[in-house]
């Protein structure tokens, strides 16, 4: 909302001496957020005044064009002295003017030397087609009032004396109020509403432009049927006829259009925006002699179409409410007139339409039609239920004041306003809410000054009962209640606490008190939110970055990933509005996201890289879901309704992926990268499981999308069996081609929520023994087929309860152990609890290790 | 050397001679001296305090004088190999010093090449900011509240008095997922969160929820599709919007500095009656003359807009189980991305959420 302050200042009479800013800030401080505050015509400086063109020469030059030469009075102060009077003798000044729409003797507005119009462009006295010119004859362009660049001003005859101030009589300057309106406050959508908030800020007089009074007739203006009295509780006509359409609309009017932020059209059309503005009521004006039979108001009936006044024809639907005559929609109710009935350059006859409509059937029409109107704004936020009579008195005064013709007597008055109930509020509800000193006597205060009336249980004796206006004849407010009527133009005050809120804004937000709360003593984080940061710190600790990364998929990310068609990943979660096409999908795995993230970071040339993402996917059971509830909400919902909530949102289990690409970056690279990133990957994931007191257990797997000869399943122990919660090793070298990742790229990826719910709460100490160490080392020759881990889980097996730790050093297959067969060397160490192991002791378990392994894979011993 | 004794004469076993003894010690000791390396001192030490030196042999020789003059050969001998010994001892400590304090010497590295540094690891600061905010909270007592990402309809709009006409409810705020029959959408705040922890927690409750949030704005240098809030919710007895002024300044005063504050603005959410805007004092310039005119973090305003809060509204309350009679509560909302852009004087919201390793990495693993 556009609010220039000089309009304001109509019906606040605030002190001369604030300033817009000043202005602005109080308020926002009422709750009219400050969005811009500009000075229209700042930019203006210097000598601008009326001028009445003397003479006219017009001249044509080599250059093919035509100007004019021109003497122009200025007015005394500013006419040369006659003596000296321009080059030829003649009186007033001589300019050179492009222009052609004028005469001698019309009113004109000069810049003077020394003036300086809107974008820096200094006025001076300079030779130009053969002549001196003394100041130039400005367009609304060249002065900033509009686009009109082609035709110079030409002023009323009488309107002003030559060397009167431009500036003021064009209305140049002023300051501009722009504020973001709240969708409770949808009266301040009005002068009306601006202003009465300025009065209430400076606590200095409102005069309410709705204040005129209606004089009309008990006999109808143009006639009207509401068949739908729900979506338009009222509808009122009055019209004027004998209008001279070629009036034009006055100079003050079209700024205020202006700089309210609106074009100026034509006198009607200007008067009933103006109105808008002024009041907050939309008009709409029908051009009499278009109109055929009554006006109904009705919805929408199948098939029916209407050309809206912007050009764009619209299919109708079942709900839009119409305005109507005997041959079709006439307008989209609220929203926006139709074409066949517009007032046009010939009309002289107004039919003028000031209705209310429902918020709602209004706002879904407008966003139906994606057609959003300055009418439908307010009709969505909420009219005054009050103005329509106001609105179309005002309309009509300012038609017949302006362009002519006379208001016809009588008025269509087509449904009525209810009365508004009271609300019953504690009296020191506000204080109890806000925290702010707030007494009973200053909370009344802050609510009359709202508008509201209130009953403080003295209402026998008081002024409001005399009224009869305001309790309505509701019984009186019994001790510490008090009984509101919210004023109408406020249908968003519905509840105690939007009358706490009122009270709170006019004693002021900042006299809210700063406490700190008490909070019971809490429990800290939970385990899984512990557990998830230790994810975190553990993997940027061993070398990985953590990034973010958007969930939206697509099927072609599915495909690439080389995800069969049964996967379970397949069943993802759509967006039915998604913001590409190409990405309906939610992720139901982090790989895309990911290695989105991967690959650019490989073209921005870091090709080097360790990341990873810890994510919610996203797994419904099956997609398209059950339809989740739509509950009540005058009550808390049963744990039936709740449990039926919860099965309806899909699971979403946090997910960490990590990404290994190119060379670790570092000559002290851990023992593990020798053997490729897939075992990085690999030993990322075992890492993580550690953090969280988890051994995992490491086996070959196949799963997309991974290399199906480097793929491993990561397992952790579970209520019985093991349970897999991810997998690790190097992509398939298709997937590394479709994403665009370096060679050899490895990726992992695990539930982190079955790793959280499956870590120890408690770890238990340990019990270790204080006796040396044994050590023995044993080299094993296998099949290649056989895993590593298989291996060390039949030496642990074969070793017993003597073996204290087992580590593979070194994995050989070459020259010196024959074809098919690897050589996989372990460290095994021994120690017992009680005693210094014996040679032949530690001899004993390291054969019988060897023994399992040969006897459950064919080990043998390497030489 | 000598042989068997078989030329028996007790005081003419030449090598226990006295002189003889002495001269072999002072050769001893000598030799010693002279010894410039640990390699040196080794052989030293065979030759002149091994098992076949001369002092070691005239040793041997002591049984084959009469049992007289034993004694004294003994003596001798023994004094002589002790002082070898001692002296051999002492040169060794000499040179170890001398040889560890050339190691020290030889071994110097460039210690500014250091090829072999650890990869660095870091986390995103998304991460450490809601971390951050949540430990100060935690530190008060409440509790980190969290919940479902992809959400019912229920509980992200109408639980919350958005009403089905709500503009918020458009399409064109809010990804809904298909079928919109399901009545499931990409929650647009984190605010049902609030309404799962009325609806599940004990009362009172205090409880933080930062987390990820969807509206369906196209990516550019101040939107993104997704990004991140924090929400904090107190309901108890006897709560006011004093405690939430208390709240949000201590808030304020952790994560920017004991000078900052914030101030509120009338505003409207409708979960929230009465609803604030809140500004939090510009931690730069303070908001004071002259540093506000130019400061370029709240572009001379003094204040930077932060967030939403407000009263909660007692129909939320009513929704959410809670008897509005007894209890009230307050909430807030901050967006954690502006918030650290605007800590941080990040330009472009897509630096963050693109991914970009440098971008994580100049923050390590705190923010």
């Amino acid at each position: 909302m556009r609010a220039p302050v000089s309009w304001i200042r109509d019906y606040a009479a605030l002190p001369a001496d604030v300033a817009p800013a000043q202005l602005a800030a109080r308020l926002t401080g009422l709750g009219l957020k400050l969005e811009a505050l500009s000075t229209p015509g700042a930019d203006l400086t210097g000598p601008l005044v009326v001028g009445r063109v003397l003479a006219r020469d017009k001249e044509e030059h080599r250059n093919g064009k035509a100007i004019n030469w021109c003497r122009v009075d200025v007015g005394p102060e500013h006419n040369p002295p006659a003596v000296e009077s321009g080059e030829d003798g003649a009186a007033g000044r001589g300019i050179v003017c492009g222009a052609h729409n004028f005469d001698t003797g019309d009113l004109v507005v000069v810049a003077l030397p020394g003036a300086v119009l809107p974008g820096g462009f200094t006025i001076s006295a300079r030779k130009t087609y053969g002549h001196v010119s003394d100041g130039m004859i400005c367009s609304a362009a060249e002065l900033g009032l509009g686009d009109d660049a082609a035709e110079i001003i030409v002023l009323t005859p009488g309107e002003a004396e030559p060397g009167d101030d431009a500036a003021a009589l064009l209305h140049i300057r002023d300051h501009v109020i722009e504020m973001e309106i709240n969708p409770d406050r949808a009266y301040a959508l009005s002068l009306r509403g601006v202003a009465r908030d300025a009065a209430l800020g400076y606590r200095v007089p409102f005069s309410d432009p709705a204040g005129l009074a209606v004089q009309a007739g008990d006999d109808g203006s143009y006639p009207v049927q509401v068949t739908d009295p729900d979506a338009c509780p009222l509808f009122v006509t009055r019209t004027v006829t004998g209008f001279d359409p070629t009036a034009p609309t006055p100079r003050w009017l079209a700024r205020r259009l202006q700089l309210a932020g609106m074009r100026p059209i034509s006198l009607a059309v200007d008067v009933t925006n103006y109105v808008m503005l002024e009041l907050g009521q939309p008009i709409h004006g029908y051009d009499r002699d278009r109109l055929r039979g009554a006006i109904v108001v009705r919805r929408a009936q199948p098939g029916e179409t209407l050309r809206t006044l912007d050009g764009q024809d619209r299919r109708l639907d079942d709900e839009d409410l119409l305005i109507t005559d005997d041959r079709g929609p006439i307008g989209l109710a609220g929203v926006m007139g139709g074409e066949s009935t517009e007032i046009s350059p010939a009309t002289t006859a107004v039919v003028i339409e000031a209705a209310a409509f429902d918020p709602v059937t209004t706002a879904r029409a407008a966003r139906r039609h994606k057609l959003v109107s300055e009418a439908s704004r307010r009709f969505e936020r909420g009219v005054d239920p009050c103005l329509p009579p106001v609105a179309a008195q005002r309309v009509a005064d300012l038609l017949v004041a302006l362009g002519g013709g006379r208001t016809e007597p009588g008025m269509t008055v087509v449904g009525s306003v209810p009365p508004r109930s009271p609300i019953a509020i504690s009296a020191d509800l506000p204080a109890r809410v806000t925290g702010i000193d707030v007494d009973v006597p200053t909370t009344v205060e802050a609510l009359r000054d709202v508008g509201c009336a209130v009953d403080d249980g003295s209402a026998e004796t008081g002024d409001t009962a005399d009224t009869g206006r305001d309790t309505g004849g509701h019984p009186a407010a019994p001790a510490g209640i008090l009984k509101v009527t919210p004023p109408s133009w406020r249908s968003d005050v519905t509840d105690p606490y939007d009358l706490v809120e009122e009270v709170a804004r006019v004693v002021g937000y900042d006299r809210v008190p700063s406490v700190l709360p008490t909070a019971p003593a809490g429990r800290g984080l939970t385990t899984a939110q512990r557990l998830r940061r230790r994810v975190g710190s553990g993997l940027a600790g061993a070398g990985f970055t953590e990034v973010v990364a958007y969930p939206f998929v697509g099927d072609a990310d599915l495909d690439a990933l080389g995800l069969p068609a049964d996967d379970p990943r397949r069943t993802a979660a759509r967006v039915a509005n998604p913001l590409s096409e190409r990405e309906p999908l939610l992720h139901t795995t982090l790989a895309p996201a990911l290695l989105k993230v991967l690959a650019r970071n490989v073209g921005r040339g870091f090709p080097d890289s360790r990341l990873f993402l810890l994510a919610r996917v996203f797994r419904p059971d099956a997609w398209p879901p059950p339809p989740a509830p739509v509950l009540p909400v005058d009550r808390a919902p049963t744990a039936a309704e709740l449990a039926a909530l919860d099965a309806a949102v899909p699971h979403q289990p946090y997910h960490l992926a990590v990404v290994v690409s190119g060379h670790p970056g570092t000559s002290a690279a851990p023992v593990g990268a020798q053997a490729g990133q897939w075992a990085e990957a690999v030993g990322a994931v075992r890492e993580v499981a550690r953090l969280l007191g988890l051994q995992a257990t490491v086996a070959a797997d196949v799963a997309a999308p991974w290399h199906p000869g480097r793929c491993a399943s990561i397992a952790i122990p579970g209520t019985g069996d093991e349970v897999v919660v991810g997998h690790a090793g190097e992509l398939h070298p298709r997937v590394c081609r479709s994403f665009g990742l370096p060679e050899r790229t490895a990726y992992a990826e695990v539930d982190v929520d079955r790793l959280v719910a499956a870590a120890p709460e408690v770890r238990p100490a340990p019990v270790f023994s204080t006796m040396p160490v044994a050590k023995a080392d044993v080299a094993l020759v296998v099949d290649t087929a056989v895993p590593a881990g298989d291996v060390e889980a039949a030496l642990r097996q074969g070793a017993g309860p003597l073996l204290e730790s087992i580590r593979l050093f070194d994995v050989y297959t070459g020259e010196q152990v024959p074809s098919g067969r690897k050589s996989l060397a372990y460290a095994l160490r021994f120690r017992a609890p009680d005693r210094t192991l014996t040679d032949d002791e530690v001899a004993a378990a390291r054969q019988a290790a060897v023994a399992a392994a040969a006897e459950q894979l064919g080990a043998t011993l390497r030489d | 050397m000598s042989g068997p004794n078989t030329d028996y004469d007790p005081v003419e076993v030449t090598p226990l001679h006295a002189d003889e003894v002495d001269r072999r010690r002072d050769e001893a000791l000598a030799a010693i001296a002279a010894a410039t390396s640990l390699d040196a001192l080794k052989q030293v030490r065979l030759a002149h305090a091994g098992d076949r030196s001369p002092l070691a042999l005239a040793n041997r020789e002591i049984g084959s004088l009469p049992p007289q003059a034993r004694k004294q050969a003994g003596m001798r001998v023994g004094q002589a190999r002790s002082e070898v010994r001692s002296a051999l001892d002492r040169r060794l400590a000499e040179l170890e010093a001398a040889a560890e304090e050339q190691m020290l010497v030889d071994e110097v590295v460039d210690v500014t090449a250091t090829l072999g540094d650890p990869p660095p690891g870091s986390r995103h600061p998304l991460t450490t900011l809601q971390e951050r905010i949540g430990d100060m909270f935690v530190a008060m007592g409440w509790e980190i509240a969290e919940g479902p990402e992809v959400e019912a309809e229920w509980l992200n709009f109408d639980a919350l008095n958005l009403g089905p006409d709500h503009p918020a409810r458009s399409m064109q705020d809010t990804f809904f997922l298909d079928p919109p029959e399901a009545h499931l959408l990409l929650r647009t705040h984190t605010s049902p969160v609030q309404a799962r922890a009325l609806l599940t927690r004990p009362l009172p409750v205090y409880v933080l929820a930062p987390g990820r949030v969807f509206r369906t704005d196209e990516p550019d240098a101040t939107h993104s599709p997704v990004f991140h809030q924090v929400e904090g919710l107190a309901v108890d007895r006897g709560i006011t919007m004093a405690h939430l002024k208390g709240t949000l300044d201590h808030f304020a005063r952790s994560m920017f500095g004991a000078d900052v504050d914030t101030r509120f603005r009338p505003s409207y959410f409708p979960f929230t009656e009465p609803s604030a805007e809140v500004d939090l004092r510009c931690f730069v310039c303070l908001a004071r003359p002259p540093a506000v005119d130019s400061c370029r973090t709240c572009k001379g305003e003094g204040w930077i807009e932060w967030g939403g809060c407000g009263v909660v509204n007692p129909r939320v309350l009513i929704a959410c189980g809670v008897d509005p009679e007894e209890f009230t509560g307050f909430a807030f909302g901050m967006g954690i991305d502006r918030t650290l852009m605007f800590r941080h004087g990040i330009e472009d919201v897509r630096d963050m959420a693109e991914g970009d390793v440098r971008f994580t990495r100049a923050f390590g693993v705190d923010v």
